[in-house]
C-alpha cells in the first residue's frame, strides 16, 4: 500500500458541486503533480463536511486544517505554502468559532459518523472504518429473531416522522411464511427543510446498505428496494456504485458468506411526489402506478408491494442498525432519554448564522440545537418562531424554545419531531406569509384521492389568500381551524391529517400576526 | 423508435416510471408526447390512460414540449422564507415568461418545484441536473447568462 504523508478530503455534495468543486479538484491535482507532490499527498472525495454556504471546502489530515470558500486562484498559494512549506494558509482556513462548531458537531454521531471522513465511492474506506463487521456478525452469529429482539431492546424508533418502534414493525413481518418477502427503504425525502437522508446517502452509502442487509435478513426478505426521489441525482449515483462494489465483494448476491442467505438490492427512482413518502403510496409508485395511498389494513408488513409482505423503513432509521448489531442495544440506549433512544439528525435553516446539520442525542433542547449547532440567530435579531418537523410540523414560539427534541416531550405540546427539520424565523418574519407557504405546499402535493384533503387544502388556501390580501375576517380564522380539524379526522392518509398542526399552532401562538391582517380589527 | 430504451427493461408495469424518465431525458424537448404514450402502452401492454394518469401525477414529467434547459425554482417554506418569491419575479422578468412557460428562443422553461433538500443554501433552484443555492438577483443573472452561451 502506498504511503501518503498527507490526505486532503474534499467535500463533494450538492452545495460544493454548485460551487464548481470538480474543476477545483482537477486543478489542485495538476498543481500537486506540477510540484511533484502527487505521490506524497492524496486527494480523497468525501461527502459533506457538515458545513453549508461555504462553497468548495476541504480538510487536510493529519494537520486537521479545514479550508472553506476556496477559489481556483487559491490553489497555487495552498500548494506552495501548505504542502511544500508546511504552513497552513490561515487566510483561507476555517476561523476559530466555526472550527469549534465543526468539531463539536462530530462528537456524538452514529449515522453520520463517517460522513466527511471517508470516500463514499470507495468500499475499502468503509471497510477500514469497521464497515460490514455488523453484517458478518448478524449473518454468521445471529438468528433473525435475535436481531429483531436486539433492535426491539434498543428502542429504535422510525426516523421518518411517525416514530413507530422499528423492532415491533419487523416482528409483524418476520414470522410470516411467504415465498417472497420484501424490504424497502423510503428515501423519498420530500418534507420541506429535510435533507438528512440525502447527507447519509451522499456521505456514507455503505452504512445504509449494511443496515438494509441486516434488516432484510432479520425479517426474512431476500429482495430489497431503495425508493429514492428522482431529484437526488448524486445519491443515486453513489448508491449505484456502492451496490455494485458490495456485489463484487460478495456482500450481496447468492449464498452470502456461505450462510445460505441470498439478497439482492435494487434502486427504484421516484418522479416528484411528496405523497410517495407515505409508505402505501410509495408501494403504489414502485409498482408503476400513481402514488395514491392504499387503505390500511392490510398493512404493508402483511400485504405490501405486489401483495407480498413488505417492510418499509426510513433511511436514517436503518443507518442506525449496524451500530446496534456491533455494539449492542445497551450501547444504543445510552444515547437519548428513555423511550426515545439514539441520536437524531436535525437540519437547521432559516435565520441562523450557520444553517446546516447536526446529529445529537434525542432529547437535546431546541435552544441548544439552534444556538450551538445553528450558530444562533442572525446578529441583531431575535427569535420569533421555529417551524419544527417540516411543513407537516408545528410553529413553536419563544416560550417553547426549551422543549426537549424527542417524541414524548414534543407530544406534550401537540408537536412532533417529524423529520427533524428546524426552520428558524426571526422577528422580521410574518407568520401569515409562512402559513400561506405551508398551505400552498400541501395544496399542490395533495394527491386528490380523498375529498377532505383535496378540497380542504383548497379551502384553506382560499382563506389564507383572502387574509393575506387584507380581506379576511375573524370568522375566516375560526373556519380555518374547523377545516383543519375536519381534515385531521377524515383524511385518508397522513398528508391530509398533517395540516392541522401548522394551522392550529400558527393561529394559537401567533394570532397577533393574523389579527393585524384582518379587515375589521 | 424507443427500442434501445425498451431493451433495457422487461415489459412490466413496474418499469413504467424508469422508461418515462429515460424517454423524457433523451427528448430534446423534455416531454412525453401522446404518440410516445401509445408506444409505451403497447410495449408494456397497459392502457394508455394508465400512463397519462402516471404522467400527470408526478411533477417531474411533462406532457407538453419544454425548453432546452429546465429551471425548477423551489417554492417550499424554507426557500419561501429566504425570498424565493423575489427570485421568481426576477426570473420571470429576465426570461419574459410565466410559470410553466418556455422562452421564445426555446432555451428555458420556468417551473416551480417542492423542496430539493438543499435548504441550508436557500433559496435554491435546479437547472437540469445542477443545483444552485444562496440565490440573489445578481447571481441569477450570471447563472442564466452562463446557459445562454451554449452550455
Amino acid at each position: 500500500m502506498k504511503f501518503y504523508r498527507s490526505h486532503i478530503l474534499i467535500g463533494i455534495d450538492d452545495t460544493s458541486l454548485a460551487a464548481g468543486v470538480k474543476e477545483f479538484e482537477a486543478l489542485l491535482l495538476s498543481e500537486l503533480e506540477k510540484n511533484k507532490l502527487a505521490d506524497e499527498i492524496n486527494i480523497l472525495e468525501t461527502g459533506t463536511l457538515g458545513l453549508f454556504g461555504t462553497g468548495v471546502s476541504m480538510t487536510v489530515f493529519p494537520d486537521q486544517v479545514t479550508y472553506v470558500n476556496l477559489k481556483i486562484e487559491d490553489i497555487p498559494e495552498i500548494v506552495a505554502e501548505h504542502f511544500l512549506k508546511g504552513r497552513p494558509v490561515s487566510r483561507l482556513a476555517l476561523k476559530a468559532p466555526l472550527k469549534k462548531h465543526y468539531d463539536f458537531n462530530y462528537k456524538n454521531r452514529i449515522v453520520l459518523e463517517n460522513s466527511g471522513k471517508i470516500n463514499p465511492e470507495d468500499i475499502n474506506d468503509y471497510l477500514a472504518a469497521g464497515g460490514y463487521e455488523a453484517w458478518e456478525k448478524a449473518l454468521l452469529n445471529m438468528k433473525p429473531e435475535q436481531i429483531v429482539n436486539e433492535v426491539k431492546a434498543s428502542g429504535l424508533r422510525g426516523r421518518g416522522g411517525a416514530g413507530f418502534p422499528t423492532g415491533l414493525k419487523w416482528s409483524f413481518t418476520a414470522p410470516i411464511q411467504a415465498p417472497q418477502k420484501l424490504f424497502v427503504i423510503n428515501a423519498d425525502e420530500g418534507e420541506p427543510g429535510t435533507f438528512k437522508d440525502r447527507l447519509i446517502m451522499e456521505g456514507d452509502p455503505h452504512k445504509l446498505l449494511e443496515g438494509v442487509m441486516i434488516s432484510s435478513y432479520a425479517v426474512g426478505a431476500t429482495k430489497a428496494y431503495i425508493y429514492i426521489r428522482g431529484e437526488y441525482k448524486l445519491c443515486i449515483t453513489r448508491l449505484e456504485i456502492a451496490i455494485k462494489d458490495a456485489y463484487e465483494y460478495g456482500l450481496l448476491g447468492k449464498n452470502i458468506f456461505e450462510s445460505g442467505f441470498d439478497l439482492d438490492i435494487f434502486i427504484k427512482i421516484g418522479a416528484g411526489a411528496y405523497v410517495c413518502g407515505e409508505e402505501t403510496a410509495l408501494i403504489e409508485s414502485m409498482e408503476g402506478n400513481r402514488g395514491n395511498p392504499r387503505s390500511k389494513p392490510p398493512f404493508p408488513g402483511v400485504e405490501g408491494a405486489w401483495k407480498l409482505p413488505t417492510v418499509v423503513n426510513n433511511v436514517e432509521t436503518i443507518a442506525n442498525v449496524p451500530g446496534i448489531i456491533t455494539k449492542g442495544a445497551e450501547w444504543f440506549t445510552g444515547y437519548g432519554p428513555d423511550g426515545c433512544s439514539g441520536t437524531k439528525v436535525y437540519t437547521i435553516m432559516g435565520d441562523v448564522n450557520l444553517p446546516g446539520l447536526c446529529e445529537v442525542d434525542m432529547g437535546t433542547s431546541l435552544r441548544t440545537i439552534i444556538d450551538e449547532f445553528g450558530g444562533g440567530i442572525i446578529e441583531g435579531h431575535q427569535f420569533k418562531a421555529a417551524l419544527v418537523g417540516g411543513a407537516a410540523g408545528v410553529f413553536l414560539p419563544l416560550e417553547r424554545l426549551d422543549v426537549n427534541m424527542d417524541y414524548n416531550s414534543l407530544r406534550e405540546y401537540a408537536a412532533v419531531l417529524g423529520s427533524g427539520a428546524v426552520l428558524v424565523m426571526d422577528e422580521r418574519t410574518d407568520i401569515v406569509e409562512m402559513l400561506y407557504s405551508v398551505i400552498r405546499f400541501f395544496r399542490h402535493e395533495s394527491c386528490g384521492k380523498c375529498s377532505p384533503c383535496a378540497n380542504g387544502n383548497e379551502m384553506l388556501y382560499q382563506l389564507i389568500s383572502k387574509i393575506r390580501k387584507g380581506e379576511g375576517t375573524q370568522e375566516d380564522l375560526d373556519n380555518m381551524v374547523v377545516i383543519a380539524d375536519t381534515m385531521f379526522h377524515t383524511s385518508f392518509c397522513a398528508l391530509g391529517q398533517s395540516l392541522v398542526m401548522p394551522v392550529k399552532s400558527a393561529l394559537e401562538h401567533f394570532r397577533a400576526d393574523f389579527l393585524k391582517r384582518l379587515k375589521i380589527k | 423508435m424507443y427500442e434501445q430504451i425498451f431493451g433495457k427493461y422487461t415489459p412490466e408495469k413496474e418499469n413504467l416510471i424508469y422508461i418515462l424518465h429515460e424517454i423524457q431525458d433523451s427528448d430534446p424537448q423534455h416531454y412525453i408526447s401522446e404518440e410516445t404514450v401509445h408506444l409505451v402502452a403497447d410495449y408494456l401492454n397497459i392502457q394508455p390512460a394508465h400512463i397519462f394518469g402516471v404522467l400527470t401525477f408526478y411533477t417531474m414529467f411533462s406532457t407538453k414540449p419544454r425548453g432546452k434547459n429546465i429551471i425548477r425554482l423551489c417554492e417550499s417554506p424554507p426557500c419561501f422564507h429566504r425570498g424565493s418569491e423575489k427570485m421568481l419575479l426576477k426570473l420571470a422578468e429576465m426570461l419574459k415568461v410565466k410559470i410553466g412557460e418556455t422562452t421564445a428562443d426555446g432555451l428555458f422553461t420556468l417551473e416551480l418545484c417542492a423542496c430539493l433538500g438543499v435548504c441550508g443554501n436557500a433559496p435554491v433552484m435546479m437547472i437540469n441536473d445542477d443545483v444552485y443555492g444562496n440565490l440573489t438577483e445578481e447571481k441569477l443573472e450570471s447563472i442564466i447568462n452562463s446557459y445562454k452561451g451554449g452550455k
